[in-house]
């Protein structure tokens, strides 16, 4: 009994502070997406309705909700593989023995991801300019027709994506960089006297031994690629034709644009959801891996 | 709100502003029975302001003012969230289209009251389009501080190559003007530049019809009647025919220059390009723009009556004083120094006669302009509404929808986004245990057992 008291006293402060910051929040949250609460409700109570799940299936019928689920899911899609494979190859060269200026080269490719994400988007926004960006510049020179990056719907959000892996693979970089020196050199000391080409090295000795890391790096890109918003709101603001709407930009637009507090709430309600799904399943496949 | 106004001022200005505001830090100390005004303003309105305080401070030694800037673009959202927080100024800038707003949520205090009693605020000598967007419901809830209408800028000498001698005055003359220059130019130039991201352009066509955008008290939409779908398709015309890009502002990285160059020989814009223009144009070609007013269906027509007003937030403490600043800043006098110092068009008949305004040529465009400035529907789901006349009128450019659809889609959208309006105003005028007014066929549950509400159709 005594013994049950201290340990409760103990974590009181840790309860406490996840009460008030997370769980009573997110209860709030969970309330509001129940009622139509926007700026009429602000201004008198009186105009609050309850209206139970009909936040939600409005949602579902609103194809704005659907693009922009489309967006975040070709986001995510295309631009999670890319990530990790940027950062994966960069790390594994910074790690060959022929590297030279390794540190040199470890501060230049995590440079983007200590700039200021606004500052290195409005550059990217003059780079990728129709008339006069360097890219179209380059594509013109080499005898490549111009694109209009960020003005034509179907290329904005490749543009999107590969702005995002630009400015992340650093961080995943460097924690790439660190599971593979944590690899013992024996192993691929043996696999040499044994005849495996580099190749086969790479198959058999670093992806297994860097499982524990992809995951790691797997579920922190997800959660962090899901919740797309700096870089549409900075670059496209959600154009052109809306198709860099994603599904944080479309609650963002109804909570804080327009004060529809309610439809925002279960905007975020469907996003945590999705996103909660998506992490368990990717889990499970990589435990299910773990096991054959 | 508008990209393109990222004015700047010279860097004397500048200089003079910290002068000015060195007393404002000195005096801070002094008298304890002095009431500090907080004052909201936006961009460049904000820096000019603050050159004027000192001689109302002056005038009024027992109020100090305290000028805080807002940035255009995130206003709207700071001054909702201040709002909501409970954190509103003494008195603010307002766009005026977002006073209907701002007092349906009862964040504004009346001034009607005030303006009765005043000498210096007249009504008369304000424009009346843009008084008019103050008055929600017959109460007053701001005095207008600047107007902005929009009408055209353009390249005299481009349009006498291709024929003619004088600006379009019909929407149908514009068009035949268009057509000529687009052929004169060739592929990569073109006749006119309306950006994508923005709705006034569209808006302003609408204005141009008789009937209203909303209709029945505004609580639909009325954008398929016959006279908005007249400006769907003419707007949608310009780009079918390859009149203007399919561009946002943000593609266009000088305004100016491109103009120079002759990328387009029209543009919509504000006042605020008239000092811009003189500022930046090449020395060749100072002569070689003008402005006109915006052509109508059927002769010059109205324009949207924007700008900002002055408004008293009903949190203050200190409605007085800050009623004190508001007449201050109404003074004709007052306001043709504030035009020299922002170029922002003073709202009052007398403050133009009496400035270097008078006598300019491209800014009596404008005086006509503004005779004819209409406000836009007075609803607070308004702001939301043009945004997405904006996004229809993108798809529309890019052809994605006809004329017939995009209408169609506006009233799904707008009627979508009025719902708690209706609700409201059946609320309202439901007299106890009596059925709501007949005749517009709305079935109005009672409040709490509503479980189904469609929202934002789109």
């Amino acid at each position: 009994m005594n013994k049950w008291y201290t340990a409760w006293l103990f974590l009181a402060p840790a309860l406490i502070v996840l009460c008030v910051f997370f769980l009573v929040p997110v209860l709030a949250a969970f309330g509001l997406s129940l009622t139509d609460f926007d700026l009429y409700a602000l201004a008198d109570f009186h105009n609050l309705r309850f209206i139970a799940l009909d936040n939600y299936l409005s949602l579902l019928r609103r194809p704005l909700f659907w693009s922009a689920l489309r967006h975040t899911l070709y986001f995510v899609v295309a631009g999670m593989p890319l990530t990790i494979f940027a950062s994966l190859g960069a790390a594994l060269l910074l790690n060959s023995k022929l590297a030279r200026c390794k540190s040199f080269f470890r501060t230049a490719l995590f440079a983007p991801v200590v700039t200021t994400l606004v500052a290195v988007a409005v550059i990217w926004r003059y780079l990728f300019n129709a008339r006069f960006g360097l890219v179209n510049y380059v594509l013109v020179s080499m005898g490549i027709h111009p694109v209009n990056w960020l003005g034509d719907p179907r290329w904005a959000m490749p543009t999107i994506i590969l702005f995002a892996v630009w400015k992340n693979f650093g961080y995943n970089m460097i924690i790439f960089f660190a599971g593979l020196q944590s690899i013992p050199e024996e192993l691929y000391e043996a696999a040499r006297i044994d005849g495996a080409s580099a190749l086969a090295q790479f198959r058999h000795i670093t992806l297994p031994m860097l499982r524990p890391t992809m995951l790691l790096v797997g579920i922190l890109t997800m959660a962090g690629y899901f919740q797309l918003f700096a870089e549409p709101y900075v670059i496209t603001e959600g154009g052109p034709l809306q198709s860099t709407v994603s599904v944080l930009y479309l609650m963002y637009s109804d909570a804080f644009k327009w004060w529809n507090l309610g439809v925002a709430s279960a905007e975020a309600f469907v996003l945590f959801l999705l996103m909660f799904a998506v992490t368990v399943g990717f889990l499970r496949l990589m435990r299910r891996g773990e096991r054959v | 709100m508008k990209i393109f106004r990222g004015r700047r001022l010279p860097i004397g200005m500048t200089v003079l502003m910290g002068i000015a505001l060195l007393p404002g830090g000195c005096w801070k100390g002094t008298g304890e029975s002095r009431k500090t005004l907080t004052f909201w303003a936006m961009g460049a309105e904000s820096e000019a302001v603050r050159l004027l305080i000192p001689t109302f401070e002056r005038e009024h030694p027992g109020i100090r003012v305290s000028v805080e800037t807002l940035p255009w673009k995130g206003a709207h959202q700071k001054l909702l969230t201040a709002f909501a927080g409970g954190s509103t100024p003494d008195l603010c800038q307002l766009g005026n289209t977002w006073i209907s707003e701002f007092a349906a949520v009862g964040a504004l205090t009346p001034l009607g009251q005030m303006v009765k009693a005043s000498s210096i605020v007249e009504q008369s000598d304000y424009f009346p389009g843009i008084w008019d967007t103050n008055v929600i419901g017959g109460a007053l809830y701001g005095v207008p501080w600047y107007v902005d209408t929009r009408l055209l800028f353009y390249r005299k000498d481009l349009l006498e190559k291709a024929g003619f001698d004088h600006p379009p005055r019909t929407r149908a003359e514009w068009a035949r003007q268009m057509a000529a220059i687009k052929a004169m130019a060739g592929p990569g130039r073109y006749a006119v530049l309306l950006p994508l991201n923005e709705f006034e352009p569209l808006v302003s066509f609408g204005l141009q019809q008789s009937g209203s955008m909303l209709r029945e008290g505004g609580r639909y939409g009325n954008f398929e009647s016959p006279g908005f779908k007249r400006a769907l398709h003419f707007y949608g015309s310009i780009f079918r025919n390859g009149w203007a890009p399919l561009l946002t502002d943000a593609d266009i990285s000088n305004l100016w220059a491109e103009f120079a160059k002759g990328y387009f020989t029209f543009f919509l814009s504000g006042p605020w390009n008239l000092s811009e223009l003189k500022a930046n144009m090449p020395a060749n070609l100072r002569n070689a723009w003008a402005s006109a007013p915006l052509p109508g269906p059927n002769g010059p027509g109205a324009s949207i009556a924007g700008g900002s007003s002055l408004v008293i937030f009903g949190a203050s403490h200190h409605k007085k004083a800050a009623w004190q600043l508001i007449e201050f800043l109404s003074e004709p006098k007052v306001q043709s120094r504030f035009y020299q110092l922002v170029g922002d068009l003073p709202p009052r008949r007398t403050a133009w006669e009496n400035s270097s305004l008078a006598g300019d040529p491209n800014a009596s465009a404008f005086r006509v302009q503004l005779e004819r400035a209409k406000p836009t529907p007075k609803v607070p789901e308004w702001q939301h509404i043009a945004t997405e006349i904006g996004l229809i009128g993108e798809r529309l450019a890019h052809g994605e929808l006809t004329a017939n659809q995009a209408a169609r889609e506006l009233d799904q959208r707008a009627d979508a986004i009025l719902a708690k309006r209706r609700w409201i105003l059946d609320k309202k005028s439901q007299p106890l245990g009596k059925s709501g007014p007949a005749g517009h066929g709305l079935h109005v549950p009672p409040k709490g057992l509503t479980f189904c509400r469609s929202l934002d159709a789109g």
